[in-house]
């Protein structure tokens, strides 16, 4: 089990913004980090592989200390167990394909890891090739094969697919998912795009300002809250007719005029001149008083 | 006609550049990723030669390394150094005059690699000396070819800063630029000629060389 706490203020271009995030990441859980650019999500991945201080904190990874800042420990990157996809990819432009996941060997581990590698995300052809000369899905899979020679306890993907079409996207999606379940890790990905992230992760995390808000399976996060009011506007009433066994009314919204079928209920407490939000919920659209 | 001051020059640039080469890796690479407060002094100083007169430089080389004070008296009593009118002083003059040649070049070409370099490298576990000599040098050789040659042809056209700590004795520190002088001011205008025209000729050629490689370089990794 993964478990990290950390405090760290980050100074932004809108002023500072204290980060405080606690999480649990479960053995072979895909977890994903989701929230606008600048909420913090990044910085989490770069201090969880030591590339960032922490001013406070404490990363425990299967029983092994990483970071502890009361005890004074921390790790350096190399001696961290994380893979890391970065979004631009950071290929050695000076090597081959091949060398690149050679260059992530340890001292003296087994070379068959290689082969086994370009095999899973079908880089065969393209091992002899320099990265510059691949398109960026290929890059893609050359960092994602990359980041797993070393066998990481954590695999930490920030948003590695922001920069690709939707087709080679989906493409992506695939191998992310085949590596995740093959080599049973744990992975953290930042993502902004709500389909990945419904396909991709178990727990959704979403981070404002530096602080998680809400957590929970993506369909949780996603459909309660985002789905409900599809469309959403204010505006002003104007008028309400009765009409046989419902109600018209009339409302202004911004320059347009929109008539809404309300029941009796519904207009119970609405008089002309109130304020009110008219909301579509998948068909019949609702209408309410703002108070 | 005397090859001595030739063959001199292009042993004095030699030198110089290696030792620039070792100096100027660390300190760019210092440079280019530090965050230290004193960076901008640093930066200054190793900018000043661009644009010191070479005389001024000089001058107070000439000074410093004079037995006559402290530090030239304890280099000469301690070390046995006499860096005036001596081919090491000439060294380590133009080691100075020519560092802003080694250390920009090489300084830049770390600065624009992509910032993932190095910290894709330590995720894999590589050690800093590692990702210096395996990732990052490779990756600014054009850099690094410039940051030679023009330490090189620089250290060639060195003259006032010779002048004033080495003097003008053949086999020691009469180099080509002096002995042109030293020739025209004898009124022997064709040894100087010739001098002139073998600095000319060998210059154009290291520089067009340069950026002939460097252009086609550039041209296969489109960056």
């Amino acid at each position: 089990m993964i478990q990290l706490s950390l405090h760290k203020t980050l100074h932004t271009a809108n002023g500072n913004m204290l980060l405080d995030i606690q999480l649990k990441l479960e053995p072979g859980e895909f977890i994903t980090l989701y929230g606008e650019s600048g909420a913090g999500k990044t910085s989490t991945l770069r201090i969880l592989a030591g590339l960032l201080a922490a001013d406070r904190g404490k990363i425990i990874v299967n029983d092994t200390v990483w970071l502890d800042t009361d005890t004074k420990i921390n790790l350096k990157p190399q001696q961290r167990r994380v893979g890391f996809v970065f979004q631009d990819y950071a290929l050695f432009t000076n090597m081959t394909v091949r060398k690149n996941l050679e260059y992530a060997l340890e001292r003296n581990q087994d070379n068959s890891i290689i082969e086994e590698l370009i095999d899973m995300v079908e880089l065969g052809e393209l091992q002899h090739r320099k990265p510059n000369t691949l398109s960026g899905g290929q890059q893609q899979r050359v960092a994602l094969a990359r980041a797993l020679v070393q066998r990481p306890e954590i695999l930490l993907l920030d948003e590695p697919l922001s920069s690709l079409d939707t087709k080679m996207r989906i493409k992506l999606q695939d191998y992310i998912l085949k590596v995740h379940r093959q080599y049973k890790l744990t992975t953290l990905l930042v993502s902004h795009d709500v389909g990945e992230i419904l396909k991709l992760s178990d727990t959704v995390h979403v981070l404002e300002k530096g602080k998680i808000t809400r957590s929970g399976t993506p369909a949780e996060i996603f459909t309660a809250h985002q789905m409900s009011a599809k469309f959403r506007f204010t505006g002003e009433v104007i008028a309400i007719q009765p009409e046989e066994i419902v109600y018209i009314v009339t409302v202004l919204i911004g320059t347009n005029v929109v008539k809404i079928i309300a029941q009796q209920s519904e207009i119970i407490d609405l008089k002309i001149g109130d304020t009110v939000m008219v909301a579509s919920k998948a068909f019949n659209p609702v209408i309410q008083k703002v108070i | 006609m005397d090859w001595g001051p030739l063959i001199l020059t292009f042993k004095l640039a030699l030198i110089t550049t290696a030792i620039l080469l070792i100096l100027g890796i660390p300190l760019a690479y210092w440079l280019a990723y530090s965050k230290s407060r004193i960076k901008p002094v640093i930066e200054t100083l190793v900018s000043m030669p661009l644009v010191l007169p070479p005389t001024v430089l000089g001058f107070y080389l000439l000074v410093a390394f004079s037995p006559n004070n402290a530090f030239g008296n304890w280099l000469n009593e301690w070390l046995g150094l006499r860096l005036i009118f001596s081919f090491e002083g000439l060294v380590i003059a133009s080691v100075i005059y020519s560092l802003p040649f080694m250390v920009q070049p090489i300084q830049s070409g770390l600065a624009g690699l992509p910032s993932h370099f190095k910290e894709a490298s330590y995720i894999l576990g590589k050690s800093r000396l590692i990702t210096v000599f395996k990732i990052l040098l490779p990756n600014i050789r054009p850099a690094l070819l410039t940051g030679i040659v023009l330490s090189f042809a620089h250290t060639i056209g060195e003259f006032g800063v010779v002048l004033m700590i080495g003097g003008n004795i053949p086999g020691k520190t009469k180099v080509a630029s002096i002995a042109i002088y030293d020739e025209v001011e004898a009124l022997n205008y064709d040894t100087a000629h010739t001098y002139s025209l073998i600095l000319l000729v060998i210059t154009f050629s290291i520089l067009l060389t340069v950026y002939l490689i460097n252009g086609r370089y550039l041209k296969k990794f489109g960056r």
